[in-house]
């Protein structure tokens, strides 16, 4: 890959140096959820934007990735490394087992299924007693340590997962652009034309519904050594859903969506609770949903292609969408 | 033994019942504009709770629950002239977003209003239970049943012998058609969800006094009435009823002879088998009929 390619990629790079000169927790901590989330989104942006298949049970892929890291390490006292290979591998092996039946299904019923999963998955974490601590989750999960280096606070935190982001970015940036990355545009497309053309769809999806399983445990196991504490709640379907908006919002098919969406998101949250009980005194979170939900009904209607093409009326370099190259 | 088994047979069809509305509407709004409904089941809650509060000024339950249903049918069509019907030509992902969005908002909404509290509505009738083989039939059970006899019977009415019942036929097995023949497929989406958030909130004022009431139950509501309307195959009203009371009476006996914990996972399983085995639906042996 050419360096000219990449402006993006070492802007943002820049941009990540910038921070470690404000020491502030809050920051470090919105921008590790960011990049946890943005990992989970990556995923899920090839399986949707790229293969043209829908899920909303990611957030089961991400629970499990983080119960594996958390079990594997509290009650096994595994290596946290290791267990955050698990962590990424779990997840992975379930979608390849019920992928194949799950991925033949279309549009709504493949939503309908995913939702199903992800429900499924959210109510085994609650009811399963010693293994998952039921409801109250549980606890004491070990910092992660790579070789020396123990990663106990949240700059050095941030440090990890932004390079690991920076990794899957450039990793996707290379898939998309190979021709693995345009037979699942083609998928996208059209599932018979794809297959006229000799592309193998049932195996590209599967393949893609692995991969962003895999990123959904990895970035699972990391939320599980930064926050060292795990219960059900974040897990649910209604976290399914803001991987689906993030990766919609950031704009499906485009390169920087993925992040994009991840950032937009996780900052209107952090926006609307600190905005609106300026505006609207003694309000509670009440206003925070009514608002998430307005906002995210507005885009849609007004912004269905997502953010990432308002890039064009600014003539910002965001959108890139994948156009074969000779 | 016996006796408990008829017990849950009883608890479980009154509880399918209510599937079976929900799934109802879904499967109606499915059918008619192609939108898989995700904020249905807060039209229930919402109902429900409009009619606590009704209730509370001393209003007879039946001046409630008709208000109720008039009021929510508004809401229903108050959304979609704002949103559905702009968002026209959105992909069908965007609209589940969309109504997932409406759902989200809903919910804010009745935690705006009502709180975390759980609610209660009063019987529709005084008495006490009907004793039947050694098991009771709770009477709100039987007003239950009477809800959906009449909504199977005002559906039918509704499709076979009005000029809009055929509109709507009309405009499922050919839009392009339909939209020839004058018809207007924004005022038939309209009435879709305008029935779907008055059947809505008949549903959540009928089970108001058998389950309490709380802000957040309508998102479990809504799965159940896909898991129903899944059953029947998406778009078969009957396969719907059906797949509600199925529904229904499969939870009451595992939750009543296994684990009540594991009550909502049986639904899910159910949906998966069905979605992966038999897309089309378990009662495809219902001939296919889409209104």
């Amino acid at each position: 890959m050419h360096l000219k390619n990449h402006k993006g990629l070492i802007l943002l790079l820049f941009l990540l140096v910038i921070p470690l000169k404000i020491d502030s927790n809050y920051l470090y901590s919105t921008l590790v959820i960011i990049a946890i989330y943005s990992i989970v989104v990556q995923g899920l942006g090839i399986l949707m934007g790229y293969a043209g298949q829908v899920s909303f049970g990611h957030a089961a892929f991400f629970g499990l990735g983080g119960y594996t890291a958390a079990i594997l390490t509290t009650r096994f006292q595994w290596p946290t490394l290791l267990a955050l290979l698990a962590a990424a591998i779990l997840p992975g092996i379930i979608a390849a087992i019920i992928g194949r039946q799950t991925l033949k299904l279309r549009e709504l019923y493949l939503a309908l299924a995913t939702l199903g999963f992800g429900i499924l998955v959210h109510i085994i974490f609650n009811e399963g007693g010693e293994l998952t601590g039921g409801p109250s989750g549980m606890s004491g999960i070990p910092n992660l340590t790579i070789g020396i280096i123990s990663f106990d606070n949240d700059q050095k935190f941030y440090l990890l997962v932004w390079f690991m982001l920076l990794l899957i970015l450039v990793g996707i940036y290379n898939l998309v652009h190979s021709r693995t990355g345009r037979a699942l545009c083609s998928i996208r497309e059209s599932e018979y034309a794809a297959e006229n053309a000799g592309v193998d769809c049932a195996r590209l999806k599967l393949q893609a519904f692995i991969f962003s399983a895999l990123l959904a445990g990895l970035a699972g196991g990391l939320y599980a050594f930064y926050v060292s504490f795990i219960s059900p709640s974040p897990f649910s379907f209604h976290t399914s859903v803001q991987f689906v908006l993030m990766a919609v919002i950031g704009g499906l098919g485009t390169f920087w969506g993925p992040l994009l969406g991840a950032v937009v998101v996780v900052s209107l949250n952090e926006l609307l609770r600190e905005i609106v009980p300026l505006l609207i005194p003694g309000a509670g979170g009440e206003y925070q949903i009514i608002i998430y939900g307005i906002i995210l009904v507005g885009l849609m209607i007004f912004q269905p292609k997502g953010l990432s093409s308002i890039g064009r009326y600014f003539r910002l370099p965001l959108k890139k969408e994948l156009k074969p190259e000779g | 033994m016996g006796e408990q088994l008829l017990q849950l047979l009883l608890t479980g069809l009154t509880l399918g019942s209510i599937y079976s509305i929900i799934a109802l509407t879904l499967v109606t709004t499915f059918n008619v504009t192609g939108i898989l409904n995700l904020a249905q089941g807060e039209f229930v809650v919402i109902g429900a709770l409009i009619a606590v509060s009704l209730q509370g000024t001393g209003m007879p339950m039946a001046v409630v629950f008709l208000v109720s249903v008039i009021l929510v049918g508004i809401l229903g069509g108050l959304l979609e002239r704002l949103t559905i019907n702009r968002a026209r030509g959105a992909s069908s992902l965007g609209m589940l977003i969309i109504t997932i969005g409406l759902s989200i908002s809903l919910r804010g909404l009745a935690l705006l209003i009502w709180g975390t509290d759980t609610y209660s509505l009063p019987a529709f009738s005084q008495g006490g239970s009907i004793m039947i083989g050694g098991a009771a039939l709770n009477p709100q059970s039987i007003w239950i049943f009477a809800l959906v006899a009449v909504t199977l019977a005002g559906l039918y009415g509704f499709f076979e012998h009005t000029f809009w019942g055929k509109a709507v036929k009309a405009s499922v097995y050919n839009q392009t058609g339909a939209r020839l023949q004058g018809i207007n497929l924004n005022t038939i989406s309209l009435l879709a969800f305008v029935s779907a958030g008055g059947l809505g909130a008949a549903a959540g004022v009928s089970i108001g006094p058998i389950t309490m009431v709380t802000y957040d139950m309508g998102f479990m509501l809504g799965v159940k009435g896909f898991v129903a309307a899944a059953i029947g195959g998406l778009s078969n009203v009957g396969g719907a009823v059906i797949g509600g009371i199925l529904l229904g009476i499969l939870e009451s006996f595992s939750s009543g002879l296994i684990s009540s914990g594991l009550k909502d996972a049986i639904s899910i399983i159910i949906l998966l088998g069905v979605l992966l085995i038999r897309p089309e639906g378990i009662i495809g042996a219902i001939r296919e009929r889409k209104i």
